[in-house]
C-alpha cells in the first residue's frame, strides 16, 4: 500500500513499455460576450462580490432566461474553426445537482443535443522525431453556464477539506461556457503527454484567433479536465481512467497526464486497480490526489429545458459565421513568415514561444515587426522562462511594447533604458510612461547638462582631447563612454557623440 | 406502453437526489403515487403515433434570442437582502464536505 501524499511512480520509459494510454480532454471556454448567456448581467472579471447578479442568474422564482444570440454565434464559430458539424435543431438541457456554486440547482447546458460535434484539429507536436502533425478528433462542443466562484474559510489551507464554511460569489455564475470535448485519444504513445499539451495549446491559439475568449488559463476564462487511462496494447479494450481536475496551465496539462501515466502503471504493475474517481492536480507540489469517487454513477436527470425554446441555425446563418473564421494556421503561418521575412528556424521559434499572436498584434498596435519580434523573443521570452509562465500570461501587453517603442523613437529613452521600463511595466508600476516617470529613466537630453558632462570627461582625458583634434576621431570613444557613465546611461550614445566633436571642432569621419 | 413500476428504492435514490428526507415507512406510499402520475402520463404514448415528435416546449418557436446588451442587474446590497447568512458581500454557506470544488 501506498499513502495518499507520495503514490509510487512507475520510471516513464517503463510506462511506455509496459503501457498504452489513452486520453480524452475536456475544455472549458468562458465566451467574452459583454453579457452572460441567459441574463443581460455584465461579465466583468474581477469586478465586485455579487454586483453583477440579477434575478435570473440567482436562481430567484419567476425569473425566466432569454438566450444570448452572441453566445450561440461563439459557439457555432468554435464549432466550424474544429471542423465539426453544426446541429440543424438542438436544445437545452437541465443538469440537476445540488452544490452552493449553482444558485438554481441545476446547470443550464446541453446533453444528447450538442451544437456541433464530430470534429478535428490538427495539431503539430514536437517529438524526438522532430514535430509530427497529429489529429485530434473532437467528439462535440456543446453550449452551458459557468458557475458561481466559492471560497472556502476558517480550514487551514483556505481548501475544501478541513474549511469551516464557504462563501460565493455569483458574478461568474451564469457566463456563457463552451465545453469542448475529444474522442477518445489513442496511438499517441509517449508523446501522449505532449499531445495534450500541444492539442489545449493550439485550441487556445486558436480560440483567440476567434477573438471569443481571453483564453486566460490563469483567470479560469480556459480550464482543463484530463482523462486518462491505460491499456496492456492498442489492441486491450480501455482501462478504467481517472479525470484530473483543477489544470490551470499548459506545462501542467503536460505533467498531470505524465504523473497520472506513472501512478496508474504502477498501481497496475502491482495487481492493483485503478480507481475510476475525480483527481485533483496540484500546482505546487506537482501531484494528483483523489477527490471524489466515481462509484456511484452520476445521475443529473437532464431533461430538456423547458424555459428556453429550441435553437434551429439556418445554414444561412451558419455560412455567414464561417466566412468570419480566421486563416487556418498553416495558412496564416505562411503568410505571416513571408511579411516578416523570416526564415522557418525563426518562424519555428517565434511559434514555440507562443509569440506569433502577440507579435500580430503588437504590429497591429502599431509597433513595426522587428521591434515586434525583438521583444517578445528577446527580454519576454526570458523573463516568461525564468518565471516558468506562458508568455501571453506575462503582465504586459502588446500596447505597452508599443508605448516602449514610441519613447525610443521620441528619444526619450533608449535600448538599455527601455529594459528597465519593461521591468517595471512587469511588476506592475503601470504604463511605460510612468514607469519612466517614477524610475527617473529618461534620457539627459538636456544639452547643457550634456556639455557639463562631456567637458568634465574632456578635463579628465585631456590626452584623448588631443587626439580627436588632431583628426582621430576614432578616440572619441573614450570620451563618449565616460560621459555614458557619468550620466548612469541615461543620455544618448550618439548624440553625446555629436555634442562632443561639435565641441572640440572636429568633423566627423 | 406499459407504465413502469416504480420500486421503494426508487423513491429512496431520488429523495436522496432530491435532498427530500422521507421516512422509509413512507417509501412504499410515495412509489404507489409516482406509478400512477407516470402511468397517466404514459397514456400519452398510446395515443401519439410515431409521426408525433416529443415536444418539449408549448410554442412552436425557434431562435428566440437576446442581443449582447447589458441590463440592469441587482446591487450586492439587493442581492444579499433574502441571503440566511453573509460574510464580505459573498453568499455564506455551510461547511461543503465530501464534493469537488
Amino acid at each position: 500500500m501506498t499513502t495518499m501524499n507520495s503514490p509510487a511512480l512507475m520510471p516513464y520509459d517503463d510506462v511506455i513499455a509496459q503501457f498504452d494510454p489513452v486520453m480524452g480532454l475536456e475544455v472549458h471556454v468562458e465566451l467574452n460576450t459583454k453579457t452572460k448567456m441567459f441574463c443581460g448581467c455584465a461579465t466583468e472579471f474581477g469586478a465586485a462580490p455579487n454586483t453583477q447578479v440579477c434575478p435570473v442568474c440567482l436562481g430567484l422564482p419567476g425569473a425566466l432566461p432569454a438566450l444570448n444570440r452572441k453566445g450561440v454565434e461563439g459557439a457555432i464559430r468554435i464549432g466550424l474553426a474544429l471542423n465539426c458539424e453544426i446541429a440543424q435543431w438542438c436544445r437545452f438541457a437541465r443538469k440537476n445537482y445540488f452544490y452552493p456554486d449553482m444558485p438554481k440547482n441545476f446547470q443550464t447546458s446541453q446533453y444528447d443535443e450538442p451544437i456541433a460535434f464530430n470534429g478535428w484539429l490538427d495539431v503539430p507536436v514536437e517529438t524526438d522525431e522532430g514535430v509530427q502533425v497529429f489529429r485530434v478528433e473532437i467528439e462535440r462542443a456543446h453550449m452551458e453556464e459557468d458557475t458561481g466562484k466559492t471560497s472556502h474559510l476558517g480550514g487551514a489551507t483556505g481548501r475544501i477539506q478541513g474549511a469551516d464554511y464557504s462563501v460565493v460569489d455569483y458574478n461568474r455564475a451564469g457566463i456563457p461556457l463552451i465545453e469542448i470535448v475529444t474522442k477518445p485519444i489513442v496511438g499517441a504513445g509517449k508523446n501522449a503527454p505532449a499531445v495534450a499539451r500541444a492539442y489545449v495549446s493550439m485550441l487556445r491559439d486558436l480560440l483567440r484567433a476567434l477573438d471569443v475568449s481571453d483564453v486566460r488559463m490563469d483567470q479560469g476564462s480556459l480550464r482543463c479536465d484530463a482523462n486518462v487511462s491505460l491499456r496492456a496494447s492498442a489492441d486491450s479494450p480501455f482501462g478504467t481512467r481517472t479525470e484530473t481536475k483543477n489544470v490551470n496551465s499548459l506545462r501542467s496539462i503536460e505533467k498531470a497526464i505524465r504523473y497520472e501515466m506513472q501512478r496508474q502503471a504502477a498501481v497496475l504493475a502491482g495487481g492493483g486497480q485503478v480507481t475510476q474517481e475525480t483527481r485533483h492536480w496540484h500546482e505546487d507540489t506537482n501531484l494528483t490526489t483523489s477527490g471524489r469517487s466515481k462509484e456511484e454513477a452520476e445521475d443529473y436527470r437532464y431533461f430538456p429545458e423547458p424555459d428556453l425554446v429550441p435553437i434551429a441555425p439556418s445554414r444561412e446563418w451558419v455560412e455567414q459565421l464561417r466566412a468570419t473564421l480566421p486563416e487556418p494556421p498553416a495558412a496564416r503561418r505562411a503568410r505571416l513568415q513571408e511579411q516578416w521575412g523570416v526564415n522557418d528556424t525563426e518562424m519555428d521559434s517565434i511559434i514555440n514561444a507562443g509569440a506569433v499572436d502577440l507579435v500580430v498584434a503588437t504590429i497591429a498596435a502599431g509597433a513595426d515587426h522587428t521591434a515586434a519580434r525583438k521583444w517578445w523573443l528577446g527580454e519576454l521570452a526570458r523573463t516568461a522562462n525564468d518565471q516558468g509562465v506562458d508568455l501571453a500570461d506575462l503582465a504586459i501587453t502588446p500596447a505597452d511594447i508599443v508605448d516602449v517603442e514610441r519613447l525610443i523613437a521620441a528619444g526619450t529613452i533608449n535600448d538599455k533604458l527601455a529594459r528597465e521600463v519593461i521591468a517595471g511595466i512587469l511588476a506592475g508600476e503601470g504604463t511605460a510612461e510612468q514607469v519612466v516617470a517614477r524610475r527617473g529613466l529618461q534620457i539627459v537630453g538636456d544639452d547643457s547638462a550634456l556639455l557639463a558632462a562631456i567637458e568634465q570627461a574632456i578635463a579628465e582625458q585631456p590626452d584623448v582631447a588631443e587626439k580627436i583634434r588632431g583628426g582621430k576621431v576614432a578616440a572619441a570613444g573614450a570620451v563618449v563612454g565616460a560621459v555614458m557613465k557619468a550620466t548612469r546611461g541615461q543620455a544618448d550614445a550618439a548624440k553625446v557623440r555629436a555634442l562632443l566633436l561639435a565641441h572640440l571642432g572636429v568633423e566627423d569621419a | 406502453m406499459a407504465s413502469p413500476e416504480i420500486t421503494p428504492d426508487d423513491v429512496a435514490h431520488l429523495a436522496r437526489l432530491a435532498r427530500i428526507d422521507i421516512p422509509a415507512d413512507r417509501l412504499a406510499y410515495y412509489a404507489g403515487q409516482l406509478e400512477v402520475i407516470l402511468g397517466s402520463i404514459a397514456k400519452v404514448s398510446e395515443v401519439a403515433g410515431d409521426d408525433v415528435p416529443a415536444t418539449s416546449h408549448p410554442q412552436p418557436l425557434t431562435n428566440a434570442f437576446r442581443e449582447d446588451e447589458p441590463g440592469q442587474s441587482l446591487t450586492a446590497e439587493q442581492a444579499l437582502s433574502g441571503a440566511p447568512s453573509v460574510e464580505d458581500s459573498r453568499f455564506r454557506v455551510p461547511r461543503i464536505l465530501d464534493e469537488e470544488a
